[in-house]
């Protein structure tokens, strides 16, 4: 737990990434929180209603009475100023969905934090990404954090660039449900003067809804205005990434550590015949399991890819320019979807399209409802990878892997 | 954060309502609506330093067009059964942002509206958990035309027994459809919370009451809510012109109960207080439901039904017309 010191300088702390992103709502000074319990996501309410009970963080926090009022109630504070955090998990995000989905139309710069979790039924607590990423084709910006640290840091990052002007869109921080939201890691936790100098304070400037700026929110609009106003928000998002690499070369000025990108991040992959695909805490046990080839003798790279929204299509389709075959391992499922690939897949698939030497792609589905991805498995599905290779085509197009028969 | 109200004096009589007006042209409401007098009367009591909330319904979709709002003060769509959750995010925001001096500490009103679809039925849920939320001022309220009359006069949890409605139409074999008895929400709220100082009953056709209790709303602290009966010239059948006397007649025949509860004191106002010390009679409820389109399919019989369970709710209720459970009697 977190204390009530202020601290001078930048100090390491033994925290989980729920931990890590309580802390950061208190560095951020947030104004409205709003809490609903469900695992896994509902510790970093937990820290967050401790940080406020013992005084060292000032905020109102609030227990909805279910995940609808929940996002409903930190975008009406945001729209009259507030800085904003809630956060949910699978069919609790769900449930809020109404709330989410005009959030992003009204373009309020709420933040939220995704448990990931497998949605119901039948229950299940462990992780899956499909509930988060439900909401791919609304407006938010979706990211999937990978460590402890990159939760805190990507909080911090979060309010910075959809508080933007320019952006002014929702964000939400994808954690893997247990294995990151419950595992306890070392962090740097900057100081509040850093905190400060990165993240200004929120400013909704004329859309602010104040009697001193008199305006009407969201009237109807019809076949009149709307297609305009999708526009517009397509826009907005069009203008993250750039918002998002000024930020973020910011951030690593002012805290000294960060990846060349912010929107994906590569392991070996410079010289590899196969490049892995995934997001969140897969990549530990791919990285393992990619070190452990490359000691073989085998050519193979992992690539992370962070932000889902905005999707970096340039720098994915650079990074996997130059290999033979990629295997996209997804922690989601797509019933139904083109190849029966996962959500990653085809996205990725997508943005390769338009290359003149198209890799081999295969899609994986592994590690759903929170099932432990062994380095063996990663193994097996590089070497699948290869027989694709060596036969000149993909024999099979989607393998789920580690399924009892 | 101030836990300051306004000062929003009470009114004697129609000369005293505020000339200021905060809903003006520019919405498209039907002729003879009584909920858009119902916004004019709200948003007159409460005056320019407010922020309105609306969740979708009539109050929605007929008021704000874009390029046309009707609204002089600053207004934001909530969603359907959001009223509650939108009026404690509007305030907590306020209060947060006043509390650490990142916005100018004055007394802002927060009023959320609902109809009786975002109100009785999907909002009932967050606007009980508005309600348990005394450090946010705020007024909830709910016009309650009695359907969902915005997408084309659909029965709701607070509509009349034997209503016509396009969920409840009357048919070769069942002339009742909707057999549900109206929900006694302000009751169900004011027991439910106890420490919310303010509920009340409301109609648009008695102004200075109407006037005095979104006042007093406003100015007790806390969160508040207002209940008010709006007749709808479309959803019950009868002509425009006809609005504010039917509004006077739900009263008169004791169909609505004017009251309000204030710091756990029930008081009745207006008629329902002569009809409730025996100083008035009730008129007959055909007096009303003859009235209306909606009631037209009503047999004889089924008018015997509904005046017996009128006469019911004042001659049985432990409280005439609002509670209906009373103490067991034990016997001597």
């Amino acid at each position: 737990m977190a204390t009530a010191t202020v601290h001078q300088t930048e100090r390491e702390e033994l925290i989980s990434g729920s931990e890590a992103i309580a802390i950061a709502c208190s560095l951020a000074d947030v104004d409205v929180i709003t809490a609903y319990p469900i695992r896994p996501y509902d510790t970093v309410m937990q820290y967050v209603s401790k940080l406020k009970a013992d005084g060292a963080f000032d905020c109102d926090f609030i227990v909805a009475e279910s995940e609808h009022s929940q996002f409903e109630i930190v975008k009406h504070a945001s729209a009259v100023g507030a800085r904003t955090f809630c956060g949910s998990s699978g069919v609790g995000w769900f449930y809020a969905f109404e709330a989410i989905t005009v959030t992003a139309g009204l373009r309020l710069p709420v933040v939220a934090m995704v448990g990931n979790r497998a949605l119901d039924d039948p229950g299940a607590f462990g992780v899956e990404h499909n509930d988060a990423m439900a909401v791919r084709d609304l407006g938010w910006m979706l990211y999937w954090v990978g460590t402890a640290q990159e939760a805190l840091d990507t909080a911090l990052l979060a309010w910075r660039v959809a508080e933007d002007p320019r952006v002014f869109l929702p964000a939400a921080i994808s954690c893997d449900g247990s294995f990151l939201t419950h595992s306890q890691a070392i962090v740097n936790v900057p100081t509040q003067e850093q905190v400060d100098q990165f993240l200004p304070q929120y400013d909704r400037g004329r859309l602010l809804l104040h009697p001193d700026n008199p305006i009407t929110v969201a009237p109807q609009v019809n076949e009149d205005w709307l297609m305009e106003i999708r526009r517009q928000t397509d826009d907005a998002m069009r203008r993250t990434s750039d918002v998002i690499k000024e930020a973020y070369e910011e951030f690593k000025q002012l805290f000294g550590r960060g990846d060349p990108s912010p929107f994906i991040e590569e392991y070996m992959t410079e010289d590899a015949d196969i490049v892995l695909v995934g997001m969140g805490t897969l990549a530990m046990p791919v990285r393992v399991a990619v070190r452990r080839m490359r000691e073989q003798g085998k050519k193979v790279g992992f690539l992370r890819v962070k932000f889902f929204r905005p999707f970096a299509t340039d720098e994915i389709r650079e990074a996997l320019s130059h290999c033979k075959a990629v295997g996209v391992i997804d922690r989601d499922y797509s019933y139904g979807s083109p190849s029966y690939g996962g959500v990653l897949f085809n996205e990725i698939r997508s943005a390769l399209y338009t290359l003149d030497n198209r890799p081999l792609m295969q899609s994986f589905i592994a590690g759903l409802g929170g099932r432990e991805v062994l380095v063996r498995d990663v193994e097996e599905m590089t070497s699948m990878v290869q027989g694709s290779i060596d036969a000149g085509h993909v024999k099979e197009e989607n393998t789920w892997i580690g399924v009892r028969e | 954060m101030t836990t300051m109200t306004q000062e929003l004096p009470q009114v004697r009589g129609v000369k005293q309502i505020p000339v200021f007006e905060g809903f003006t042209s520019g919405h498209r409401t039907c002729q003879g609506c009584e909920s858009a007098l119902v916004m004019r009367l709200m948003i007159k009591a409460a005056g320019p330093r407010t922020i309105v909330v609306g969740s979708t319904g009539c109050m929605y979709v007929a008021n704000t067009t874009y390029y046309s709002t009707p609204w002089v003060v600053p207004w934001m769509h909530t969603q359907l059964g959001s009223s509650g959750s939108a009026a404690t995010g509007t305030a907590a925001g306020l209060a947060s942002l006043m509390r650490k001096g990142k916005m100018q500490d004055e007394p802002i009103n927060v009023i959320a509206f609902c109809g009786d679809g975002g109100g009785v039925d999907m909002g009932l849920s967050a606007i009980s958990a508005a309600l348990q939320h005394d450090e946010y001022n705020l007024l909830i309220l709910c016009y309650d035309n009695e359907s969902y009359a915005n997408t084309d006069i659909q029965v709701s949890g607070s509509s009349p027994w034997g209503a016509n409605s396009t969920f409840s139409p009357p048919g070769k074999v069942h002339r009742i459809m909707n057999r549900r008895w109206k929900k006694n929400t302000v009751p169900m709220l004011a027991a439910g919370h106890p420490d919310v100082r303010y509920v009340a009953t409301a109609c648009g056709s008695y102004g200075p009451d109407f006037t005095n209790k979104i006042r007093r709303a406003l100015t007790i602290g806390g969160p508040t809510f207002i209940h008010s009966i709006d007749p709808c010239p479309k959803g019950w059948d009868y002509d425009p012109k006809y609005s504010h006397e039917l509004g006077m007649l739900a009263v008169e025949t004791g169909i609505w109960v004017q009251y309000e509860i204030v710091d756990g004191e029930l008081i009745l106002n207006g008629p329902s207080r002569a009809i409730a010390r025996g100083i008035r009679r009730r008129k007959p409820v055909t007096d009303y439901l003859q009235r209306q389109g909606r009631f037209a399919h009503l047999t004889e019989e089924d008018l015997k039904f509904f005046q017996e369970r009128i006469d019911e709710t004042w001659e049985k209720w432990w409280i005439p017309g609002i509670v209906p459970f009373g103490p067991h009697d034990e016997g001597e």
